[in-house]
């Protein structure tokens, strides 16, 4: 099958085979070749084991498929609910009808954790069937990126290296491909989303988010970005010279298109959820707050500095006698679910505080580009600080979110020498960050080299883009990143040898997120300094 | 890009390549009573680690050779020892004398796939790496590519962390061998090979170009002086080595005869498995089985592999380049064995690994040079085969394979030719043998391409 399945490309691309290297083949020609061995190595990973989010989808495919709609956000047989808006709900009835194929057993809702082998390889394979949008909005990404003029060689340009640096982004081939999730086909709308901005097309952009919104409500994270900059820079035709809203040029027929849009996208995924009143029950589905301030594993952000900073006190607290144990409330760090957190010490944290938070993290952001718009690129960083913004300071966060600030960086990284600095420690700190989701001995190896690789990629690849303007890395960058090596091999390698193991499980799990919750918050800063720094303003050295 | 580092993500992927391989199922993986060759390098360490040394290659009460009993030299064993210390300290079940066999577990399949990738990143990577970057002609982007598709060669991947065995090391140890010839350190070249001999039997395959290679080297130097000098210096290194790979069996003549007798045993014949070679085709056409005897048919095998590397033999005595030498070399048989990967579950790596070789062989080999027509030669060989002047023989040839490929997965064979896909296979590969074999002895034999013959030096 795969065989056939290449053979067109092979001939398509027969002409150009005699053509040699320096005569330049087209960036086009090797990303093809980058896009073909990375679908070879997701087919490699199909036999590498999965996690409890496979079965959430098959769960879903289940449902969706032997349930008629109005039972779809009732249905609870298994703990795996549906809790994704309705448009993926649809999305999943469609690959059930594929999978009706491969193993019909899996579409019974009875089947609690069944994993046939053609279970798997029809799941893997969905993934690596919904990437090729991924594939195709990278391809979009890159045409956006200028590449200077001059002879340089394909693997330098810009476009190649940001070809890489998505295609191959570590955290993603991890998270879909052995975690399993449909990532990339997210992403994928959102990048594509993204280019279409940059290509000022601003209409299909806007459609395109509204289908990923109804996809994923994650991500809401970055709506405030959308809004603002379509509603600054699209529905205000014009700007007054000195850059401020010129309130004569709204034209109405454009946020009458936009709003259509949204409208429509939405009508199309609640429609028949309203229709049959069970919109309620759905947002309940949607947004469950019952779940505590961290995921088991804490999401490297402030909230885990908060709760280390909490225990830290608890703890010499009793040591120094100024607290009573007994009147400490009990609070588990241990174990993979779901758990209620209250602090010791620090005033606990509700839901609200976190929404208020994340929103006055993000306000400065938004306002920037209401008052000072900076164009498709500006909207860009905007929407790289609501994600990172929200990432840091949200409830119920998890690390897998950090992909939606490290790939949408990758476009800014290639261009601009500054931001490839940030996304150098983004990348290494957020992609470190995602190792304890590959837990068993057997991944060790390849999430090792599959690290290694994306991370000298990057380094040596940014570096030649950049030659001859002195480093990219901050001294005390360069000296936390070497850090996270020692980290790394003192959680994989040196504590499960050690004594503690049995008495302390959740030790490297506690080091691994404060550390990168370090170097997150670090990025976060800098780059909203980049952002509200004014134009024209020399970096400082 | 600086070179470390492409040649860095090059070593990575294929690590990754091959420990995602590895994952899957390996050769005998839950079949009782034999299991396969998995059980057998898990047996190799329970004998050597539980017997002394001079009971491992004889049948006694405590080792039984009939359940894999140790056929490979002495170099094997000494490696599985090792091994058998470090399961040792992990889990004494893996290697308890008896109690062990047939054993299986996650954590002990670790285990023996972890040996694998440690002696293949020890000893061939390595080798592979510094071949590319000292002894191949072109640019550092060539070297490179050559590297990348070295080390996604899917035949060796699929075998060593799929079946599973090391054949990694014996390729890297005889790599090693050719990388010092290419050097000019004879002695050290010798060395190498002699290490890749004591560890498998196979390499006597190429035991012949390097023969040819250095006393064809020693005769062009002069049989009177450097010549003869360099004559004794490798000889005495290959006695030397011999002596110490052998030595605990040299204290009783009987337990190194026996060990021969382990290491080649003639009494198996010549079909063992449908291995693909000239003896299965032909039996297709004429039943050699029952024409001729065992004896007979060792004899006639024997004479026929020695008159058909005799040309590339003679011209590599006559003519000793490293260039020629490489040619000579190529004789080394690949196995492309498609019903022993079936047998052990391991179609979709198979796909995937030869779908990335070849599609990078084509994307980056082809792309690197001119590979017009001349410069392959392939006139003269299109000449011979003139029935099919105008068909792309690639073309045939990918299609044979993809079709074969998909035929034996997806049919059931007719019941009164059971075993009619593997011997199409085998076929088929002994076609691309032969093919591959005649070629090779036309660019021989033919003028050498100007440049490489001024590079080489004798």
């Amino acid at each position: 099958l795969g065989c056939i399945a290449f053979l067109p490309t092979y001939m398509r691309l027969k002409p150009q085979l005699s053509i040699s290297l320096e005569s330049g083949l087209t960036v086009g020609y090797f990303a093809r070749c980058l896009s073909d061995l990375l679908l070879i190595c997701h087919w490699v990973c199909v036999s590498v084991s999965h996690s409890t989010d496979f079965e959430v989808h098959r769960n879903w495919l289940a449902i969706t498929h032997s349930l008629p709609v109005s039972r779809w956000y009732h249905e609870n047989t298994s703990e795996w609910t549906l809790d994704y808006p309705p448009l993926f709900a649809w999305f999943e009835l469609g690959l059930s009808h594929a999978a009706r194929h491969f193993d019909p057993d899996m579409l019974l809702v009875e089947n609690l954790n069944y994993a046939s082998p053609s279970t798997v390889l029809f799941q893997r394979l969905s993934v690596i069937f919904t990437d090729l949008l991924f594939i195709y909005a990278a391809r979009e990404c890159c045409r956006c990126v200028q590449d200077q003029k001059g002879s340089r060689d394909v693997l330098n340009r810009p476009s190649f290296v940001l070809a890489v640096l998505l295609l191959w982004n570590f955290g993603l081939l991890i998270v879909d491909h052995i975690h399993f999730q449909y990532n990339g086909f997210l992403f994928g709308f959102l990048l594509l989303s993204v280019a279409k901005h940059l290509q000022r097309q601003h209409l299909q952009g806007a459609l395109l988010f509204s289908v990923l919104l109804n996809l994923k409500h994650i991500y809401l994270y970055v709506a405030p970005a959308y809004g603002v900059y379509l509603l600054r820079s699209y529905c205000f035709t014009q700007d007054n010279k000195d850059g401020s809203v010129s309130w004569s040029s709204f034209s109405p027929l454009r946020l009458l298109a936009l709003g259509g849009i949204v409208a429509s996208v939405c009508a199309l995924s609640f429609g028949p959820f309203i229709a049959m009143g069970q919109l309620p029950q759905v947002l309940s589905r949607l947004f469950p707050f019952k779940r505590g301030l961290c995921h088991a594993y804490w999401a490297p952000n402030i909230w885990a500095l908060y709760n280390t900073l909490d225990k830290i006190l608890a703890t010499l607290g009793v040591r120094l006698k100024l607290l009573q144990e007994a009147g400490l409330p009990r609070a588990s760090m241990t174990g993979g679910l779901v758990q209620e957190f209250q602090h010791s010490v620090l005033p606990s944290v509700t839901p609200s505080i976190t929404l208020v938070c994340t929103l006055l993290s993000i306000l400065p952001a938004v306002a920037s580009i209401w008052f000072r718009p900076r164009g498709a690129r500006g909207f860009l960083r905007c929407l790289l600080l609501c994600a990172l913004g929200s990432f840091v300071f949200g409830w119920h966060v998890h690390e897998k979110a950090i992909l939606i600030a490290i790939l949408p960086l990758s476009i800014l990284a290639v261009e601009n020498r500054e931001d490839a600095g940030i996304f150098l420690v983004l990348t290494t700190t957020g992609h470190y960050s995602l190792f304890p989701l590959l837990f068993t001995p057997a991944e060790l190896p390849i999430k090792v080299s599959l690290m290694l690789l994306f991370t000298i990629y990057s380094f040596t690849a940014l570096r030649k883009l950049y030659s001859g303007r002195g480093s990219l890395l901050r001294p005390l960058e360069s000296v936390y990143l070497l850090g996270l090596v020692g980290v790394a091999f003192a959680c994989e390698v040196a504590f499960p040898l050690s004594p503690w193991q049995q008495k302390l499980p959740f030790l490297p799990l506690l080091a691994t997120s404060v550390y990168c919750s370090l170097g997150v918050c670090y990025s976060f800063l800098r780059l909203y300094a980049s952002l509200l720094r004014p134009p024209g303003k020399p970096k400082q050295p | 890009m600086q070179t470390w580092s492409l040649v860095s993500m090059c070593v990575l992927l294929g690590i990754v390549v091959r420990w995602g391989v590895s994952l899957n199922s390996y050769s005998g993986a839950g079949k009782p009573p034999m299991f396969g060759d998995y059980e057998a390098q898990r047996h190799w360490q329970e004998v050597t680690y539980n017997l002394p040394l001079q009971e491992w290659y004889s049948n006694t009460t405590e080792n039984d050779l009939n359940y894999w009993g140790l056929d490979y030299p002495p170099l094997t064993a000494y490696h599985s020892l090792v091994c058998a210390y470090v399961a040792k300290t992990i889990n004494p079940e893996w290697v308890d004398l008896h109690k062990s066999r047939g054993y299986e577990s996650p954590a002990h399949k670790l285990f023996m796939r972890a040996t694998v990738l440690v002696a293949d990143l020890l000893i061939y990577i390595p080798a592979v790496v510094l071949y590319c970057l000292y002894l191949t002609d072109g640019s550092t982007k060539k070297k490179v590519c050559t590297v990348f598709c070295f080390l996604l060669y899917p035949g060796l991947i699929l075998i060593d962390y799929g079946h599973f065995q090391y054949n990694g090391v014996s390729l890297g140890f005889a790599l090693w061998g050719v990388l010092a010839l290419g050097l000019g350190w004879d002695a050290l070249g010798s060395l190498a090979f002699c290490l890749a001999l004591n560890y498998k039997q196979m390499e006597l395959y190429h035991a012949l170009p390097f023969f040819c290679y250095l006393l064809g080297k020693s005769v062009k130097l002069g049989l009177m002086g450097r010549g003869l000098f360099l004559l004794v210096r490798i000889a005495s290194t290959v006695l030397v080595t011999f002596a110490l790979c052998w030595l605990p069996f040299l204290s009783d003549p009987g337990d190194a005869m026996q060990v021969v007798r382990r290491i080649f045993p003639v009494a198996r014949g010549l079909f063992e498995d449908k291995v693909a070679n000239a003896w299965c085709s032909l039996n297709i056409l004429i039943k050699i089985r029952s024409i001729l005897s065992s004896d007979s048919q060792i004899y006639i095998s024997f004479a026929c592999t020695l008159l058909a590397v005799l040309p590339s033999c003679v011209r590599l005595l006559m003519k000793p380049t490293f260039w020629q030498f490489k040619l000579a070399l190529v004789r080394g048989i690949q196995l492309i064995i498609l019903p022993l990967f079936l047998k052990d579950g391991l179609l979709v790596p198979y796909a995937v690994t030869s779908l990335a070789f070849l599609f990078f062989s084509i994307y980056l080999l082809s792309a690197l040079e001119h590979c017009s027509e001349e410069e392959l030669r392939l006139g003269a060989f299109h000449k011979l085969l003139f029935c099919l002047p105008k068909l792309d023989l690639f073309y045939i040839s990918v299609s044979a394979m993809a079709g074969l490929s998909v035929v034996t997965v997806a049919l059931v064979p007719p019941t009164h030719l059971p075993d009619l896909f593997p011997v199409l296979v085998s076929s088929t590969a002994f076609l691309h043998f032969l093919g591959t074999f005649i070629y090779f002895n036309i660019v021989q034999f033919s003028e050498p391409p100007s440049r490489k013959s001024q590079k080489k030096n004798d």
